[in-house]
């Protein structure tokens, strides 16, 4: 039982596919500018990573290794192309802010990443649950950067009046960086910190220690 | 757990049939899935579609209530055809099911646009072409009229609304276009938007002079006609300027417009 548990929550955190692997990180700086569009996004992005995992998974046996990589793709647009589908007839106005970034969960790295590297190699459950659980990370992120920049940035949180704006009569002076990529630069930046100072585990070992070198030595 | 029974190079499953075998699996089942989900999702897309449209005019109206239902909101505008080319309303079509942008494919409800009128781009158009009264009571206070035409990549389908005398602008505003994200689909952008309102499609001497301009607008003569241009978007400026030139020129609603400046807008 404790493989199940530890396919599913080590993504969370400790495994995060954003903050330890830095993938994904294009779309969680285009969909986060509020709360709802990366709602629907997280959805998305987990529903195509269990599905195709778990389908990547059941033929896994039968793929021949030099067309794997196109099979993958191949199963993760489909994937995606439903999805797609499924949003522009249930949530038609928010499909559209998300715009061109449904279609772009095919090349988002953490899915063919987690197919590859996972999904290939083990059964159908368990990658159904790696997907799930990778999913869950990203969303996990997701949902933190969206919430801190819709709350600065528009005062609000999934449309509804969090913090009154100044504009309307309020004290709050909305922020507008918190509306333009970069911030969402930042804020991802800071959590990787945090999470790296609460998990010292996670910090990389230098590529290469500067050597000091005397004068003396090179004489 | 990894398996590690079956050998990642077996000769068989490397070979050129399995190669073969799994590559047209794979895409018969893919695109199995892909066109059911587009068949059976599409009557739900087509009405999302629909009401987004209703949802835009009633936007570039001014008169749309967020959260409100859209149909019901929709049903207060007074929907007619009118034939482009006489300016006058058409009976015995209902304007509710007509299509303008299907009819172009239909010869006997579509006209070639002379390729030297066509500056939007458009090729074909439908004799006739809907349009959305909003009244207040029995008094007309907008008209709102379909308009198209290329810009930079794509085919942009927008509404202009205008005020009863047929030659101010209350709005302008794009429900379906695929300009480049970041600058070109800047003409969505609710402080370019807003530029539109009271601007004058005609001069005193009747010629049209709408346009964007490149770069600012600078103020002087003939600034009631014109709109900022969109920094990086120069050709899907060109292209709004166009399709408005064209739309509410003497083959596109001219004639209409004609007879909505006479007073005439309630019987055509």
């Amino acid at each position: 039982m404790a493989d199940y548990r530890k396919v599913l929550l080590d993504p969370l955190v400790d495994n995060n596919p954003v903050t330890l692997q830095v993938l994904g990180i294009c779309s969680a700086l285009a969909v986060t500018t509020s709360l709802l569009p990366a709602l629907l996004m997280c959805m998305a992005m987990t529903g195509v990573a269990m599905m195709s995992s778990a389908a990547i998974s059941s033929i896994r046996n039968y793929i021949p290794n030099n067309i794997r990589i196109i099979v993958q793709m191949t199963i993760i647009a489909s994937f995606v192309i439903v999805v797609d589908q499924l949003l522009k007839a249930y949530a038609y106005e928010t499909s559209k802010q998300l715009s061109v970034f449904v279609g772009l969960i095919i090349t988002n790295c953490i899915i063919l990443g987690r197919a590859e590297a996972y999904a290939m190699r083990h059964g159908v459950g368990m990658s159904f649950l790696d997907g799930l659980g990778n999913g869950l990370g990203y969303s996990i992120v997701l949902i933190m950067v969206a919430t801190i920049r819709e709350l600065f940035g528009a005062g609000s949180l999934l449309g509804y009046p969090i913090l009154p704006l100044a504009g309307d009569g309020g004290w709050y002076e909305a922020n507008g960086l918190m509306l333009l990529p970069p911030s969402a630069f930042f804020i991802i930046g800071l959590l990787i910190w945090l999470v790296r100072t609460l998990r010292p585990r996670q910090v990389e070992k230098p590529d290469y220690q500067i050597h000091e070198v005397h004068r003396t030595e090179i004489l | 757990m990894p398996d590690t029974t079956i050998s990642r190079t077996s000769r068989n499953r490397d070979g050129i049939a399995n190669n073969l075998i799994v590559a047209v699996g794979v895409s018969l089942f893919c695109s199995v899935l892909v066109s059911a989900a587009a068949v059976i999702l599409k009557p739900e897309q087509q009405r999302n579609e629909e009401l987004y449209r209703q949802r835009i005019v009633l936007d570039v109206a001014g008169i749309y209530e967020a959260g409100g239902d859209i149909e019901a909101q929709f049903s207060a505008i007074d929907t007619r055809l009118v034939e482009l080319q006489t300016g006058t309303y058409v009976s015995g079509i209902d304007p509710q099911s007509f299509d303008a942008l299907e009819a172009r494919n239909d010869p006997d409800v579509s006209i070639r646009v002379p390729p030297e009128l066509d500056i939007a781009g458009i090729r074909r158009r439908s004799i006739y072409s809907p349009v959305y009264l909003v009244r207040d009571g029995d008094t007309l206070t907008q008209i709102v009229l379909p308009v198209y035409g290329s810009g930079l990549w794509s085919r942009m389908h927008g509404f202009l609304s205008l005020e009863p005398d047929g030659n101010t602008i209350r709005g302008l505003q794009f429900y379906e276009h695929g300009e480049t994200p970041g600058l070109g689909d800047q003409i969505d952008k609710p402080d370019w938007r807003a530029q539109w309102s009271g601007k004058l499609l005609t001069d005193e001497t009747g010629q049209l002079r709408i346009e964007v301009v490149r770069g600012k607008v600078i103020a002087g003569e003939g600034d009631e006609h014109q709109v900022d241009g969109l920094a990086g978007a120069t050709l899907t400026g060109r292209g709004v300027t166009h399709l408005l030139q064209y739309w509410m020129g003497p083959h596109g609603f001219g004639p209409y417009l004609q007879k909505i400046a006479e007073g005439n807008a309630n019987n055509g």
